[in-house]
């Protein structure tokens, strides 16, 4: 195999990414497990001409984002669970405002301060909405180093044909591991008249030119605000019909249907092998977006099934999803590890076993 | 065919290098591959580890629950990691560190005196290329020339200065009948 793969830790690799599809300002804090990413922001943005900025705090670095992505910037922020926490409320701005942004929340274990290790415990709140309400992030879960890369390739033309921002739920094992992949070469620097042509709203200075562009979160005339809130209701519509999207595997005759994302899923998927191996006949769905949710993906489930099973590193958050997906129609298990603890899949195969056995 | 490799150690032994490097060099075989570090509030002198898996497939999950091949390059390490190798699995022991052999009678133990060979080159900084050396001799999951090339691309531009030495290290540990 002659190739181009290089080796790379998946922050490091978030970070080239993000710069091949056109970031050029880059806000952060540091946060441990994604400091790589903020590390190599500083070492290579400013040689592609971008900007660099270490904020003073959360609240700063996602404000400052904000600033740059109402101007037309490709703005990239990243964080870890509690970072992402107190950023909340700038989120919640940018979808008030209809600004793109991307967001990668490399996670751990919470709540609160929480530990360090990988966790799954920010799906509330990356899908539930995080901030002041009605409204919704585009997240997407990759779980491996080269989709990540994928989807980053593709985040900011997303992010600005919804004005919405977009958030990558990864977590620390993705963050931290290595493995080949291929990052497309960097595209040249978008020159600001094109940003501005892509971005034909964003506040640009003019000179008293045309009209004048207004981004804001305050509407104080309740019909004014209802109506933005119904117009981004229909933009979401639209999302959940073009956004969708999720991996099936082995869906036909499954005894046991398990349901994981990210991280999570590599470790399903090695139980499906240790489980073939002892003739019960797994499946996985894998959500590829958490918002909009694969809901229609159940509707592939196989009436013989008897079971589907949640497996999430958190509390029973995503297994709410499953149960919505699944409607009654299967009963919903759940398996989990919580706190920065991983599954193994020994501990899956053998909690498969048992669903087995007992249904 | 799949390699699952263990190396832990204390922070500072240049644990996650040697992993890095096995792992850099299976790529450049045309090999499947994934490293994954612990991370967390290491300091020199606490613990590391890192697990490589090597495969001609897709590899699903990169945490190693069972090691084929266990890198102890301290005591503690060894007594955390011995009860997760397979059966007729490798472990590699630094002998100048490790008192000791493999409590289990099913495993094949190879001893690296890492220090003392690391100083007849250099000094003990080095012993862990020592370590990764015997590694890949005895084991052939990567070819020597990949993992010579491997440490090419690491040490490029300031440290290029540091890959004879590297080399040296690389090739240092000798078999020897007893160890069989």
């Amino acid at each position: 195999m002659t190739d181009n793969r290089q080796l790379l830790k998946g922050n490091e690799a978030f970070a080239e990414a993000a710069i091949a599809a056109g970031c050029r300002y880059y806000f952060g804090y540091p946060i441990t497990p994604q400091n790589e990413l903020t590390e190599y922001m500083s070492r290579v943005l400013p040689s592609v001409g971008g900007s660099f900025v270490q904020a003073e705090s959360e609240l700063a670095a996602i404000s400052m984002a904000y600033g740059a992505a109402a101007a037309g910037g490709r703005a990239l922020i990243s964080s870890s669970s509690p970072g992402i926490a107190l950023m909340q409320e700038g989120i919640s701005f940018l979808c008030s405002a209809n600004i793109p942004m991307v967001l990668l929340n490399v996670s751990r274990g919470g709540p609160g301060v929480g530990g360090i290790q990988p966790g799954q415990a920010d799906y509330f709140l990356a899908t539930r909405v995080g901030g002041i309400v009605d409204y919704h992030t585009l997240v997407y879960a990759p779980a491996s180093i080269q989709e990540s890369i994928n989807i980053l390739m593709q985040a900011y033309e997303t992010a600005e044909k919804y004005r919405n921002p977009l958030m990558l739920l990864v977590d620390g094992m993705l963050g931290q591991m290595m493995e080949p992949v291929v990052v497309p070469d960097g595209v040249e620097t978008i020159p600001t008249t094109d940003l501005h042509a892509l971005n034909p709203w964003a506040v640009t200075g003019h000179r008293g030119s045309r009209e004048r562009r207004v981004i804001r979160s305050l509407r104080l005339k309740p019909d004014e605000l209802e109506r933005s809130i119904e117009e981004r209701g229909e933009k979401y519509a639209r999302a959940e019909i073009e956004l969708t999207s999720y991996e099936a595997i082995d869906l036909d005759g499954a005894e046991i249907v398990f349901v994981a994302f990210g991280s999570t899923s590599r470790i399903v998927k090695e139980s499906l092998t240790a489980l073939k191996r002892m003739r019960i006949k797994g499946g996985l769905i894998r959500p590829i977006t958490l918002w909009p949710f694969p809901y229609r993906a159940f509707d592939g489930i196989d009436k013989r099934t008897k079971a589907v099973v949640s497996v999430e590193l958190s509390k029973g958050q995503l297994i709410q999803d499953v149960k919505l997906g699944v409607n009654g129609r299967f009963p919903v298990k759940l398996i989990h590890r919580t706190g920065g603890m991983l599954l193994t899949p020994e501990e899956i195969v053998a909690a498969a076993k048992n669903i087995s056995e007992v249904n | 065919m799949t390699h699952r490799l263990l190396f832990a150690g204390f922070g500072g032994q240049g644990i996650m290098l040697m992993g890095e490097l096995l792992a850099y060099a299976a790529m450049i075989d045309g090999k499947q591959v994934t490293y994954m570090p612990s991370y967390g509030p290491e300091m020199r002198g606490g613990t590391a580890n890192c697990s490589v898996i090597v495969s001609d497939g897709p590899i699903a999950s990169p945490i190693i629950t069972e090691a084929g091949i266990l890198i102890a390059m301290n005591e503690p390490s060894l007594d955390k990691f011995e009860d997760d190798v397979d059966p007729e699995g490798l472990v590699f022991i630094n002998r100048s560190l490790i008192g000791r052999k493999p409590r289990r009678s099913d495993v094949v133990s190879v001893a690296v005196d890492c220090i003392e060979l690391a100083r007849d080159i250099l000094n003990e900084k080095i012993a862990n290329i020592v370590m990764l050396g015997a590694v890949i001799r005895k084991s052939n999951i990567v070819s020597p020339d990949s993992v010579g090339e491997a440490l090419r691309r690491k040490f490029s531009g300031k440290k290029e200065a540091f890959i004879p030495i590297n080399e040296s290290a690389l090739s240092a540990w000798r078999e020897r009948s007893e160890e069989h």
